[in-house]
């Protein structure tokens, strides 16, 4: 019961980041809660939106109906394209990724530690298919790393870490990490906590955190 | 005079021998040349080498080449799709080997392998275990690892709009790999949904120049592979 009413729903984490990304950004959204950030750009800016599979300008879900799947996102699923948008090969669209061009990539993770690596395409487990997709690419690449994730595991387990235990997808690439219980930034002196989530205090966030937390 | 077509998939396809190394283009089923891919398998050619960014699903295209044993290795990014259950089962049971590298790396070993650049440096995957024992270098106080180029006997694609000559467009992100896949390989091989007169295509738009391509192929309806894998239909149709 104690539950209620405290964090943010995921919709509220979305609107978080989507309201921390400026006017005029090229932003690739990962697989699952980061790909609701696109429903949430305030009103009056103008975000592009990069998928992987070659698409800059992804637009809004298409109505039932109307799905054309040859227009996917990364999670393979049917997308828009905005006016504007432009298509293009995948050895461009890690160009794009690569090369440094885009300015924000908001990905969900395993775990992230206190110096920003990130754990987030495999538990290491011998039963897990590997698979790594664009994850490794995207953050050595990226200018902006954020990290979009529950704060513990279902059994309570934390996700900011000391050292991460899964295998990596790179290392001291993460620069702040929206979680349902805070913003964390990934500073040279720590995790500084930057905003609590409602019914949240620092005790609560520091008992439910492995690595420590400035306040 | 210059004909790159062929008649159907089954004779575009019929020269790809035992132990080949091929490239398969698509992200999922998007550009996934499945007449292509059906015709190799009805063709018979196995201990084949598959470069592909997915390793297919339900039971059709790609994932119904590898359910037939017909691959030794893949190599490939994102192995597991939604309703991938061949490459898992073959996995688990050490029936398939894997190369896992990271997407952009793919697609850059994919584009030098076409461009006669052997190898290059990147920082992705640097710190992890795709990383390991592979050659280090510190460039500019920043590190990176050597990645080699990859080039295959045979590319199957799959295009939009083709002419004899081989040009390509695509068709939204069913270009994907596609492009780069056309130029790493001895002989290309491009399914279309249509085969055009030489000059219909404005050489302003042109994706793939021909010299790319060796060969066209148009399958003018080609099928989707989320209706096939929602119906659990199988390759070859058993009815």
């Amino acid at each position: 019961m104690d539950r209620i009413n405290i964090g943010w729903s995921k919709e509220e984490m979305a609107t978080l980041v989507a309201n921390d990304i400026p006017d005029g950004s090229y932003v690739n959204l990962g697989i699952g809660i980061p790909e609701l950030i696109a429903n949430y750009v305030p009103q009056g800016r103008e975000v592009i939106i990069h998928t992987e599979n070659g698409l800059l300008g992804v637009g809004p879900a298409p109505a039932p109906g109307t799905e054309d799947f040859d227009l996917i996102n990364a999670g393979k699923k049917p997308i828009t394209a905005i006016k504007g948008a432009c298509f293009f090969h995948h050895a461009d669209s890690f160009a794009m990724i690569r090369g440094g061009h885009l300015d924000f990539t908001i990905l969900g993770a395993y775990q992230v530690s206190q110096n920003g690596d990130l754990a987030n395409w495999s538990t290491g487990s011998p039963n897990d298919i590997p698979a790594v997709g664009g994850a490794m690419d995207l953050v050595q690449g990226v200018k902006n790393v954020f990290v979009i994730m529950s704060h513990t595991t279902k059994d309570g387990t934390p996700k900011i870490v000391k050292k991460c235990t899964y295998p990596l997808t790179g290392v001291a690439v993460v620069s702040r990490i929206y979680t349902d219980l805070a913003i964390i930034d990934v500073t040279s002196q720590g995790l500084k906590v930057i905003k609590l989530a409602p019914g949240i205090d620092k005790n609560t966030l520091q008992n439910k955190t492995e690595a420590d937390l400035i306040f | 005079m210059i004909n790159k077509v062929f008649k159907t998939p089954k004779e575009a396809i019929a020269d790809i021998f035992d132990g080949a190394t091929i490239m398969i283009g698509g992200f999922g089923e998007a550009g996934s040349p499945i007449e292509l891919i059906h015709a190799l398998i009805d063709q018979g050619a196995k201990n084949l080498t598959i470069i592909s960014n997915n390793a297919g699903s339900g039971h059709v295209g790609l994932a119904a080449l590898l359910e037939h044993k017909r691959v030794k290795k893949i190599i490939c990014s994102y192995p597991k799709t939604a309703f991938s259950e061949v490459f898992p089962d073959l996995y688990c049971n050490g029936e398939i080997e894997l190369e896992l590298v990271p997407q952009g790396t793919l697609a850059e070993r994919i584009r030098c392998g076409g461009a006669g650049i052997p190898a290059f440096y990147t920082p992705t995957s640097v710190g992890t275990p795709l990383a390991e024992g592979k050659e280090i270098r510190e460039i500019d106080g920043k590190f990176y690892v050597l990645e080699y180029a990859l080039k295959a006997d045979f590319s199957l694609v799959k295009a939009y709009q083709g002419d004899r000559y081989g040009n390509l467009i695509y068709y939204k992100t069913g270009r994907n790999f596609g492009p780069i896949m056309c130029m790493a390989a001895k002989v290309t091989i491009a399914q279309v949904n249509k085969i055009v007169e030489v000059g219909e295509l404005d050489p302003e738009i042109i994706v793939t120049p021909n010299i790319f391509v060796q060969r066209v192929v148009e399958v003018a309806n080609p099928l989707h592979e989320h209706v096939l894998v929602s119906q659990n239909k199988k390759y070859p149709w058993t009815e």
